[in-house]
């Protein structure tokens, strides 16, 4: 039985904007990110990088390397554990130690370019750079394919011959197909023949990355009792320990990772990529070894999301209802299986009410990293097209398109793509905000000569997850509360957490001390990812709260000689039933605990289903220069459904965050691939991603539909906000110069062949 | 004064009005020098090639990024970094504006937006929006979508 | 990265010295943002770093009636930072100010951006239309080479071993004269040129006419290309859209560019005719004053 909520609207805490318990660390630079470690005796570890795409490794030779002077240890892929095959859950996506294992090294393999064949530990960057370029790697090198079509033609090169794929639950084998899911809902083929308008269109996106400012990095030790250290920047220490244990085929609880402070993840710091390598050359060099990622190797080894073939048909009938869509998607998976179908099945429909829709789902080995997830990983996709085709249908049967989106917005009972049937959900609400909002009401404006404008709008969609998550709190005797939460915090999420238990305890925000835990010091905790964070290590928070009140209760009974259940607990103070003057006060109870029994803690500990459907709908307005085809996105506003917002300045900052993402990967970011499998475009400076320099402010609209499933209303918000913006651009485009974009990226060079 | 001479690089140098004496490995960045040598790790690594800004210092009132410059060249210059911000008395309004208009969300870029705001400021008092954008740019930032750090920088003009 | 040695000279004689010991094992650094990052990638293995920043000559930045002498190691803000060379060579300043960031222009120079011969410098085309020369000192002496003909290929230049470049001499333009330059880039900043175009020209006493104009391309070519013909087009000609748009065609055709990650050949081409245009306009208004 699911617990649910009552709306409140009488918070004292929750809604309000402190400043953030770490942000005085931040500002001054104190604060320990994972390349900041520091250990005695600290040497440092590189990996040897694969320059081919895809190559069979006929022999390495390390002996150069390690015989230089500084070098304390080299490994290969002999040196690495053999990891069954297994899949293990990590809330956002699976993983299976086997290819786990595989991506963080090659065996006589290289499936990508820049795919580690060796490690090196020496005493400092600088040597073990100089040492990693002695090891001499003779490679075969194979034909590699790099996007979906190719990989699936049947003279394709087999990336991984020991796959066996999933094609509607028949095994196949010698192919890149790694996965091919369908779901199916009404009659869709009756449909089509009784629709009035249909349109059937392809799009294409080019694989994308996270982007995060601060590099991977990992520092490990490994003592005589064999016991595994592991300092990272991580979005879930407990989900890396899982991994690393399982790559390293030792028991967890023989690995204990301490979570950093971690400089962006958005999906791309969930798989470990350095964290078990380091451990082997700490136990092969029997020192502290610390890797941190060079910029080149982020962009070609980690994160990115899927690029993404795509083609869907909608009808609809004359009254301008949307009967039918159907959908065939093809995702990277790059060079193990794992891209992100199922997401997409789930969220391709969900902010439409249509009666029969199909989706066929593909997930496609090709000779590139191994995807990651990535902001609602798999939605962003799905709603480029989704949303671009909406615009295009109503084009063509001459339809307003906002008045379509109202028309058809799914609602309480609305069948997902994948099935699953709606509760409480606020597209409706998202949609009344846009009419009222001031952006949609204002008119583009004028362009200066040689530009014209266009307005774009587009909705997103993201299920958000629910998990499990940990919290433990103790009451100091100055009436303040010490919290260690499992979370890791990437956003400002440890005030969240701390102003859900001072919401409780009616005390103020900073009365409350918030600690992210490591391992061996909370009770698991899945990653902060999912858009899951606020709203479940919320929800275990505000247990551990509730659970202090009670063993507080039993205190202040002792104290009057009363009996627990004669203590009520209301605002901040503990009164008697029976004597309605008897009263005490948080913080002077605190005062009093040594001498009524001793320290008070309390844990609280929570796995929920999902943290409620997220929705939302941006408007975007572009100027393009006629001439070059440049673009700049002159007003942007982000709408969204966020339940209650917690700490508002931070839920703004995710609405912002997200929606500047995602104008970056609708105008330049791309993964620009050679034919021989490199990245041309390695580098911040040709990724592009954008400056402050390219964008306004970023206007919201929080629109809070509170979520039953949480005390105080909590929904996710961290990933609906990247999934509306590549279409609110490409709707955009297609407004100011009436042609429509197919492709991402809708760069300049494309803007400008469409004006031909 | 040949190449023969140590490969070390004697350099005294005044770090957050410090003044400090060190031998640097010729080829060492000054972000190394920094966070490696001093300790001094509240100036961060994003990409080693000049493109994100996160190792933002002022090299004798001049911003510049760190891991383009080596710590040898810093001889007889003024370093200043973030953790030379804030004073006894308390944190320069740049950082409790960061702080009150949440312009930080993981973090990482702060130090290097924080030391090149101040060095916008140091220059020119009130700087329009455009302007604070044109000197940020050479600061990526991925997690704010940059609306609350302009805010927080023309909150301190206010 | 392989370990280098720092080595920072006083004289360029000393420098010249360290250069010609090692060859092409020992650079020149002036603010190093190209020199370390291409070291740090393993373009080159280096024994050696040679720091020009402390000879004097080197960092000079003068302006008078011989026009204006910009020393290899001028940072590019101390350029666009001085009033007299923005008033008189608002061209250049075009260039300085547009190379990297705010960071990077406190570094980065013309200096280094001419030695460093990417096609895409943004610093070199203002040079050429401005007929600049750049003096050099070598072991067997100095020399002076017209700055169009510095870059020989992309990061090649004419510079023999252990040769440095000193300055770059701008002469003084004359009156009714202008210059401006662009790129075309999809970012605002902190992005490298598609295309690039600067243009001088000087106008009769009427403002009326051009009496000769001097067009060079950025990112279309090998190395930064004077586009003569375009140029010349304009000598004696009126100052209209006809005449203007004529020597835009001729500047894409000049152009040779191939297809990246970062444009297509069509897409420069384009590019180019758009910002020949533009930029003669603005020349012509700068000249205008
Ligand atoms: C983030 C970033 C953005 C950039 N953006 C741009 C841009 O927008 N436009 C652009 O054009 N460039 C750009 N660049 C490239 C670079 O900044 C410029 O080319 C700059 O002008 C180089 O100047 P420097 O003083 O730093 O040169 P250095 O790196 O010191 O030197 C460059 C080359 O010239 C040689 N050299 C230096 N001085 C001498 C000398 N006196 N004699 C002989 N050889 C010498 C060096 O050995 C080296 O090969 C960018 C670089 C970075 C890191
Ligand atoms: S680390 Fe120096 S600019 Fe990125
Ligand atoms: S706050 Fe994360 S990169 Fe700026």
């Amino acid at each position: 039985m699911v617990a649910t909520f009552e709306p409140k609207t009488d918070y004292k805490v929750v809604g309000t904007r402190p400043i953030r318990h770490d942000g005085y660390d931040k500002v001054t630079g104190r604060a320990i990110y994972g390349g900041d470690m520091k250990l005695p005796g600290l040497i440092w570890g590189v990996m040897v990088r694969s320059p081919h795409a895809h190559a069979n490794i006929k022999s390495i030779d390390t002996s150069a390397a390690a015989a230089m002077e500084g070098v304390f240890a080299v490994i290969t892929g002999a040196d690495m554990p053999k990891a069954p095959s297994k899949l293990v859950d990590l809330g956002e996506g699976n993983i299976n130690f086997k290819w786990a294992s595989n991506k963080l090294m090659a065996d006589d393999k290289v499936l990508y370019r820049g795919h580690p064949v060796a490690a090196i530990a020496a005493t400092d960057r600088y040597v073990a750079e100089e040492a990693a370029r002695k090891v001499v790697v003779e490679y075969e090198v194979l034909e590699s394919v790099t996007n979906v079509v190719d990989a699936l033609k049947p003279d394709a090169p087999i990336i991984l011959p020991d796959m066996v794929g999933d094609d509607l639950g028949e095994d196949v084998t010698n192919t890149n197909m790694a996965a091919h899911v369908r779901h199916e809902f009404g009659d869709v083929e009756g449909a089509f023949a009784s629709a009035s308008h249909t349109i059937e269109r392809e799009y294409n996106m080019q694989m994308v990355h996270q982007g995060y400012i601060e590099p991977h990095n990992a520092t490990a030790t490994w003592d005589e009792e064999d016991r595994i250290k592991i300092w990272t920047s991580t979005q879930g220490a407990f989900p890396a320990r899982t991994q690393i244990a399982g790559i390293l085929q030792v028991d967890v609880s023989r690995v204990k990772v301490t979570p950093t402070e971690i400089g962006g993840g958005f999906g791309g710091k969930i798989p470990v990529y350095l964290e078990p390598i380091a451990a082997l050359l700490a136990k092969k060099s029997q020192r502290p070894v610390k890797m941190v990622m060079e910029r080149t190797a982020v962009f070609e080894t980690t994160g990115p999301t899927p690029g993404a073939r795509m083609v869907i048909k909608l009808g609809a009938d004359a009254n301008g209802k949307l009967t039918v869509a159907t959908s065939d998607i093809w995702f990277e998976a790059g060079a193990n299986p794992g891209a992100f179908i199922g997401p997409a099945a789930m969220c391709i429909y969900a902010p439409y009410e249509i009666a029969n829709t199909r989706i066929d789902g593909w997930d496609v080995l090709v000779n590139k990293p191994k995807v990651a997830p990535y902001r609602a990983p798999g939605s962003p996709q799905v709603a480029f097209a989704m949303e671009s085709a909406v615009d295009e249908l109503c084009e063509e049967a001459g339809w307003d398109s906002f008045k379509f989106r109202v028309d058809n917005a799914s609602k309480e009972g609305t069948r997902r793509g994948d099935g699953v049937l709606f509760s409480k959900i606020g597209m409706q609400e998202v949609l009344e905000a846009v009419k009222e909002c001031d952006h949609w009401n204002a008119p583009l404006g004028d362009a200066p000569e040689g530009k014209v404008r266009g307005r774009g709008i587009a909705n997103g969609y993201w299920f958000n997850i629910g998990l499990k998550s940990s919290a433990n709190l103790a009451v100091n005797t100055d009436g303040t509360v010490q919290l260690t939460e499992g979370s890791t915090d990437i956003g400002g999420s440890r005030t969240s957490m701390a102003m859900h238990v001072a919401e409780v305890l009616g005390i103020g925000a900073h009365d409350v001390r918030p600690t992210v835990g490591d391992t061996e010091s909370v009770g698991y905790t899945d990653v902060t990812g999912g858009s899951r964070t606020t709203y479940a290590t919320g929800y275990a928070c505000w247990l551990a709260a509730n659970n202090l009140v009670d063993v507080l209760k039993d205190r202040v009974a002792v104290l009057w000689d009363i009996k627990p259940d004669d203590v009520d607990f209301n605002d901040g103070a503990f009164t008697s039933k029976a004597e309605a003057a008897k009263s005490i006060g948080f913080k002077e109870l605190a005062g009093k605990l040594d001498d009524l029994g001793g320290p008070a803690t309390s844990t609280g500990t929570v796995d929920l289903e999902s943290a409620g459907d997220g929705f939302g709908t941006h408007i975007a307005d572009i100027e393009i220069d006629l001439a070059t085809g440049k673009s700049d996105i002159i007003r942007y506003t982000a709408l969204q459904d966020v339940g209650t917002a917690i700490h508002p300045a931070y839920v703004e900052g995710q609405l912002q965050g997200g929606a500047v993402q995602g104008i970056g990967w609708a105008l330049n970011e791309e993964y620009y691939m050679q034919d021989d499998g490199k990245m041309a475009n390695s580098s911040f400076l040709d990724y592009r991603m954008p400056t402050t320099l390219d964008l306004p402010f970023i206007d919201t609209v929080l629109v809070e539909v509170p979520n039953p499933l949480h005390p105080y209303g909590v929904r996710g918000v961290g990933e609906t906000p990247i999934c509306p913006p590549v279409a609110a651009i490409a709707n955009a485009i297609k407004d100011a110069i009436g042609t429509r974009l197919y492709n991402t990226p809708m760069n300049a060079g494309s803007i400008l062949e469409a004006l031909k | 004064m040949t190449t023969n001479s140590p490969s070390k690089v004697h350099v005294t140098t005044t770090i957050n009005g410090q003044q400090h004496e060190l031998l640097v490995p010729g080829y060492m960045s000054l972000l190394d020098t920094l966070r490696e040598l001093i300790g001094l790790t509240g100036t961060k690594e994003g990409c080693l090639d000049g493109n994100c800004g996160a190792c933002t210092v002022s090299v004798d009132g001049r911003i510049v990024d760190s891991c383009l410059v080596l710590g040898a060249e810093v001889n007889g210059k003024n370093v200043d970094t973030v953790e030379g911000m804030a004073t006894p008395e308390g944190l320069h309004p740049l950082q409790q504006a960061f702080l009150e208009e949440a312009a930080l969300q993981c973090g990482i870029c702060t130090p290097g937006f924080l030391v090149a705001a101040k060095g916008l400021l140091d220059n020119e008092p009130s700087p329009t929006e455009g302007r604070i954008r044109h000197w940020l740019a050479g600061n990526l930032c991925r997690c704010t979508g940059y609306d609350k750090i302009v805010r927080a920088v023309q909150k301190v003009i206010d | 990265m392989h370990p280098f040695a720092y080595v920072a000279p006083s004289t360029v004689a000393e420098a010249v010295a360290v250069l010609n010991e090692h060859g092409d094992r020992a650079r020149p650094m002036a603010g190093g943002t190209d020199l370390l990052v291409k070291a740090r990638a393993n373009v080159w293995e280096l024994d050696a770093v040679v720091d020009i920043k402390n000879i004097p000559e080197l960092m000079n930045l003068s302006i008078g009636n011989g026009g204006l002498s910009i020393g290899a190691g001028v940072p590019c803000y101390q350029v666009y930072d001085n009033s007299e060379v923005a008033a008189e060579y608002p061209g250049i300043v075009d260039g300085a100010s547009i190379i990297g960031g705010i960071q990077v222009q406190s570094r980065a120079g013309l200096g280094g951006n001419l030695c460093n011969a990417a096609p895409s410098g943004d610093g070199i085309c203002p040079l050429i239309v401005h007929s600049a020369v750049a003096k050099i000192s070598g072991p067997s002496g100095d020399r002076e080479v017209a700055v169009e003909d510095f870059a020989t290929g992309p990061s090649r230049t004419v510079l023999g071993k252990g040769e440095l470049l000193v300055s770059i001499e701008v002469p003084k333009p004359a009156a009714n004269s202008g210059a401006a330059y662009t790129r075309f880039i999809p970012r605002n900043e902190m992005d490298i040129a598609v295309a690039g175009v600067g243009v001088f020209v000087q106008l009769d006493s009427s403002g009326k006419n051009f009496e000769s104009a001097r067009i060079a391309l950025a990112s279309v070519g090998p190395t930064p290309i004077l586009a003569s013909a375009a140029g010349d087009s304009l000598a004696g000609k009126p100052v209209n859209d006809e005449t203007i748009a004529a020597a835009a065609a001729l500047a894409k055709d000049a152009a040779t560019p191939i297809t990246d990650m970062r444009g297509t050949v069509e897409q420069r081409k384009q590019l180019v005719e758009v910002l020949t245009g533009r930029m003669i306009k603005q020349a012509v208004e700068r000249a205008r004053g």
